[in-house]
Parts: structure tokens; sequence; C-alpha cells
């Protein structure tokens, strides 16, 4: 937990920060409605008064899907607590029973100051259900809500994960959502004494004698009041500046020309676009978003990028796992001319620089995740060839984990590629990796046994052997710390969540506690 | 959009119009609104799709997540038969329960958000979509001896009965290899 802690404290900060602004705000606003004297008249009817203030702020995926919470939890407050209010409402406007909540309920019958009410709902006879939909505040609030509904179940994991379109498309509902939340306050219905009608009647001194109200000319005015402006907007105009800006920016940035300069179909249906576009740059582990009009004129998907900076184009891998990707490499494998357009947005995502700062560096990608090991040894390369100075790292390890090297083929000839220039160079020990199939049968383990003595592996054609099943931490991390006894190591991995947690632990076991002795420090990158 | 299963939508959609009118049903039955017996009708019509709608179905393609121990209450569903593996009946059935609903503001979302999970599943129904349980797989369990028909009828080959001597108990050889090794031929030492 303490370490976590250490590596995470920005974002800690940040959250714990935000969560108590938001504490606060809410606190500051229910004591301003329980307490202040503008409000008197209005806690009359109401008992006590809630509301809640709702800022809808994007940052990143994670940061979105708490505010998406936060806001669920405060609309049911905000709905709830109006239901309450708008019952309270209806039940004073129709007691006759002369108490100060009925006197107040019909300032609206008076005719000489207009607007000068305090119950929204005008007459014994209109229903909550008539007031709601006939206010401004009401009828958006009802909309406003089922888009949240709308837009929470088509986000649901199982929703995203599987019908992404769906997803994607309804959640563009957000345009009602945020249209109708600034305009909700319009109808001004949540009131509040005049500073006038404070100065002339103020209600410590008024509120008792309400039954004397203009009678008499010593006695109190009545009271009047004023609704409050919307404030929503306040809050969601900086964030949609932003947002519009963003999109803006993307759509700028899609009408850059980019070149294809190759496409190449590899094995398993995988598809590699070589592109350049002017003014691009990039850094290894990124990634970009694409867009084909021809398939589809509004999607856009993320791709990693997997070619080195020092490269004079940048290159994405894409694998056939869906409808789009499966109709862009039907596209491109019936080799059309010209090529389809292609428009790409970025390259976003943080910047695995900390992987050239390493002395030893042991990179894991499993599966999928190996796509942006692709960018980084090569870079790693490139730089130990040109002697690069900022290249601290005299050895990397590196396990690839997958079920099977079909769709990877296009990796398996990397490795392939950089051992042979390794060979050429000498420096055969620089990059120490091992493959692990962790989907495997008697019969291929069987072939691999047959053929142990042959100088390269029987599936792969490299010279490095492939291993069968997962790797054992335990004994690749004590091998590794019995080799570098005096380096600080760096840990980088790609991959799900359950390896992370057992390399994070290794890390700690064999992270020795003498500070000058070898130190492993994980980071889990999301590439 | 090409293979959306619309009925998967429907029923999160359904699930969540379920919990909202519970709650606005808590909502006015506790605090005793006006006509608040609505909101009693409300609570009970929630709980009734809640657990129609929990188990979810199987996919067309690919594997299902089920929910969270939904098989009780699939093998409940299950016995309505075509019942509830029909989507009409479901957009029908979804459309009446949010009428009675739709006459308390209280319930009056639950009421919206059944009526779209309705139109959801009248979609589902027209394209032929039908809901299907999630059957546990039955756990296959190891064979004992489920491979060996016979047992071998000749004895593994050995070298012949003369060489097969068995070093007796405590007796020392003195001399010969002491070790482990048993030579199938025997090994003299030719000394002329």
């Amino acid at each position: 937990m303490g370490n976590w802690l250490a590596s995470h404290w920005l974002s800690v900060l940040f959250l714990v920060s935000w969560l108590g602004l938001n504490m606060f705000l809410f606190v500051y606003a229910f004591l301003n409605y329980e307490q202040s004297d503008k409000y008197y008249y209005t806690r009359q009817i109401l008992g006590f008064c809630n509301r809640s203030l709702r800022k809808p702020l994007d940052h990143n995926l994670l940061f979105h899907k708490l505010v998406a919470y936060m806001i669920c939890i405060f609309t049911a407050i905000h709905v709830i607590a109006h239901l309450f209010n708008f019952e309270r409402y209806s039940r004073s406007q129709q007691a006759m029973d002369g108490s100060l909540a009925f006197v107040l309920s019909n300032l609206s019958r008076h005719e000489k100051e207009k607007d000068s009410w305090l119950n929204p709902i005008h007459s014994p006879n209109t229903t909550v259900m008539h007031a709601t939909f006939t206010s401004v505040a009401g009828l958006t609030g009802v909309i406003a809500t089922t888009a949240l509904v709308l837009m929470v179940t088509s986000a649901m994991e199982f929703i995203r994960r599987n019908y992404f379109e769906l997803f994607w498309y309804t959640h563009h509902l957000f345009i009602v959502y945020i249209i109708c939340l600034g305009i909700h306050g319009l109808g001004g219905i949540v009131r509040r004494q005049t500073e006038e009608s404070m100065d002339e009647s103020h209600p410590h001194n008024c509120s008792k004698s309400f039954l004397e109200w203009d009678k008499y000319e010593w006695s109190c005015r009545r009271p009047h009041f004023v609704g409050h402006p919307p404030e929503s907007w306040k809050w969601i105009l900086a964030p949609i500046a932003v947002y519009i800006f963003e999109r803006t920016l993307r759509f700028y940035r899609s009408r850059q020309k980019v070149v294809i300069t190759k496409a190449v179909m590899h094995p398993s249906k995988v598809l590699e676009l070589q592109m350049c576009k002017r003014g691009f740059s990039m850094e290894v582990g990124q990634y970009i978003f694409v867009n084909c009009p021809s398939i589809s004129f509004l999607e856009w998907h993320p791709f990693t990028l997997t070619s080195a900076p020092e490269e004079e184009f940048f290159s994405i891998h894409i694998r056939a796992a869906g409808d789009w990707t499966e109709n862009l490499i039907r596209t491109f494998e019936q080799r059309p001319s010209p090529m389809p357009r292609i428009a790409v947005d970025g390259p976003f995502g943080t910047v695995s620089e900390d992987v050239f700062q390493y002395e030893v560096a042991v990179l894991i990608g499993a599966g999928i995740g190996v796509t942006p090991f692709a960018s980084i040894l090569k870079s790693i390369w490139y730089k130990f060839q040109r002697a690069d100075h900022k290249l601290k790292t005299q050895k990397i390890y590196f396990y690839w984990i997958c079920r099977e090297t079909g769709a990877f083929a296009w990796f398996n000839n990397l490795l392939n590629s950089l051992e042979q220039e390794m060979e050429e160079l000498g420096k055969m020990d620089f990059l120490n990796y091992r493959l692990f199939l962790t989907d495997w049968d008697s019969d291929i383990a069987g072939h691999a046994a047959l053929n142990f003595d042959k100088a390269t592996d029987v599936l792969t054609g490299l010279k490095q052997k492939t291993s069968f099943g997962r790797p054992m931490w335990d004994n690749e991390f004590s091998r590794i710390a019995a080799a570098h006894p005096k380096s600080v190591v760096g840990v980088f991995l790609c991959g799900p969540r359950t390896l992370a947690k057992s390399l994070r632990k290794c890390c700690q076991r064999y992270s020795s506690l003498d500070p000058r002795k070898v130190q492993f420090y994980f980071n889990k990158e999301t590439f | 959009m090409g293979q959306i299963e619309w009925a998967m939508w429907a029923n999160e959609q359904a699930l969540a119009s379920g919990l909202i009118l519970i709650t606005g049903g808590i909502v006015a039955t506790a605090g005793r609104f006006t006509q608040w017996y609505f909101g009693a009708y409300s609570i009970a019509a929630g709980v009734l799709i809640c657990l129609l709608e929990y188990p979810r179905g199987k996919r067309k393609k690919g594997s299902t997540m089920e929910r969270c121990g939904q098989k009780y209450l699939t093998a409940m569903v299950k016995l309505f038969g075509p019942l509830t593996r029909n989507y009409y009946v479901r957009a029908v059935l979804h459309f009446l329960l949010s009428v009675p609903a739709g006459f308390l503001l209280a319930t009056i979302l639950g009421t919206v958000c059944l009526v779209i999970a309705s139109v959801i599943y009248l979609l589902a129904a027209i394209r032929g979509e039908q809901w299907t349980p999630i059957e546990p797989k039955p756990k296959e369990r190891p064979q004992v001896g489920g491979t060996i028909k016979q047992p071998p009828t000749n004895p593994p080959p050995r070298p012949p009965v003369e060489v097969r001597k068995k070093p007796s108990v405590g007796e020392e050889e003195a001399g010969t290899a002491g070790g482990p090794q048993v030579n199938p031929i025997p090994v003299t030492d030719e000394v002329v």
C-alpha cells in the first residue's frame, strides 16, 4: 500500500482534492439553503431543501467513470429531493388550515406584483405532474435523466465490450444531457426573498405575524420573492469549451493528408500500414486514432504505433477484431488503387521514455500487449546502433507471453531481424528474450521435444527456444538479480492486471534492502 | 452495427428501469405522497421486472458473462418456457407494467425508461432474437482408468533370466562393480 501511494501520490492528491471540493460545495450550498435568511420563507414550505451541484469534467477514462458514478448518485439525490419538494409545495397549496405555508403559497394570487410568488404550484388544482411538465426545469429534468439512464445502460461493460458501436453512438446523447442541464434552471423555481423585501420586513420580525401582513399600517408587508438564476452553466462552460476545442482540433487534424507508403498483409490476417503525414512526430509506446471514411464516416479507432521514432514513416498493425477492422482488412486485401483515404489523429499516450533510463530493462508483453514493445525494441536498437547517449540500457530481458504466435507472426519477424543484426554487430547478449506459449498441447510439446537439438526453434524459427506455459517469475527474477547484483532494473509490463500484481510482488521481494544493490522498479504502463 | 443483439441492451435497460421503479416507489410510499398506492404498485412491479431480467440470456456468438449468482433465477425463468423466451411477450409485458406507474411523478421516470426498454425488446423480437438460458457446463469428471482397455498380455522385453541376477541382501561382492550397473553380458577381466 505504501509503495502504491508513493507512485501514485499525484493522482491520489488530485482525487482527494476533487472529492473534498465536491463535499465542500455540497455542504456549503446545503448550509446556505438551510440557514441563510434569504431562504427563510422557502424553508417554511419545504422544511428542508436540498440541492446538489454536479460538475461534468472529462479527464481520462477512469476519472470519467468516477464522475459518471457521482453524477448518477447526485442525480438520484437531486430527483428524490425535488420529488419531496414538489409534494410539499402541493400540500401547502391545498392545506386550508391558514398556516404560514398556506399564506406563502397564496402569494401568487395577488396580481399587483407579478412574479412575486413563492410556490411554483400556482393553484390547488394544479397537480405536481402538470407543474413538472409545464415548467422548464421539470421537462428538462425528465429528458436529461432519461438520456443519462440510456447512456449508463449502454455503457455497461458487457455492452461496451461486445457491441461497441451501440455504446459509442448512444453515448452522444450527452449533447442532449448537457443542453438540458444548462437550461434546467431557467424557470427560477427556487425562490428567495429580495433584498428590499428583507429590509422592509425581515422574516425574524415578521414571520410570526403572517396573518396580519398588509392589514394595518404598522404591520409587516408581504415578502417579495425572486427566482434564483440558473447556475449550472458556470460549471459546465469551461469543460464544454475544452471539449469543443478538442473535437475541432481532431476534425482539423483529420483533414490533413495521410499518405500510405506501404500496406503489408501479414499471416493470420494482420494488416500493416506504413504511413507518412506532414508534421507528425511520435515517441515510443504512443497510439493514434485512425478513421477511414469509406468504411465508416464517424468511427475513430485507436491503434498502438509499432514503428520507432527513428524511422521515416509511422506504422500500425491491425488485427481483425470486429466489424470495422474486418472491413478495413478486406478492403486492403483487394489491393485497391487508389488506396482508400485514411485520417489520423494523434499521437496520444504517455511517453514511456523511462524505458531508456534503466541500465537493465525487463520488458514483459502479454498477448496484444506486445505491440508497444515493437516500437520500444526497434527504438532501443536504433539508439544502440547510433550509440545514443540518452540510452542507458545495457541489457534487455524481453518476455513475450501469448497463446499462440499466429497473430503475432509479424513480431516474430521483427525479433528475427533483430537477432540477425545483433549477430552481425557481435552483440548477441544485448537482447535476451524468451517466448512463452500458454496454449499448447501434447502434439506441439512432442514436436518441440523431438527437435530439441536443432539450432533454431521449430515454431518460430528464432535462435531462442520457445518455452511452454507461463514463466516462473521467481526463477526469472532471481536469475536477473544474480546476474546484475548492483544494477537498477526497470520492469515494464503491458498486460493483464493479475500479472501486474504478481510482478509487483516479485519486484518487492527481489529488491535488495541495501539501496546500493539490485533494485527492481515496477512500471505498469497502459500503453 | 452489424452484429448487435438488441435484446442485450434491452435487458440492461429493463433492469435499470426496474431499479428506478423500486426507488421511485419507495420514495412515494415512504413519503406518503398523494396517490402513494401507485408507489406501492411500482415497488412490486419493479421487483418482478428485476427478477425477470436479472438472468442474462446467452449471446448468439461468443461467450456470455453471467451476472453474479444468476443461475438460480435462470432456473426459475426457464420454467415459463415460451412466455419468457419470446421477446414479443416481454415487450408487451413491460409496456403494460409501465402504465400504472405513469400516474405518479415519483415513478414516471421508471415508466419512461421501461417503455424504452419495451421498444428495444420489440425491435429485438422483430429481428428474431430469443432468450436462451445460460446452462452451466457439466463438469468433466476425470475418467479413472477410462483409457485402460485391457492389461498388456506380454511382459515387457527383458534380458534373459541368467543375467538378471538380483544381488543378495548383505552379500558383499568383492571386486565386481559394486555400483548399480548390472552388465547383461558378463564382463571378464582379460588377464593372460
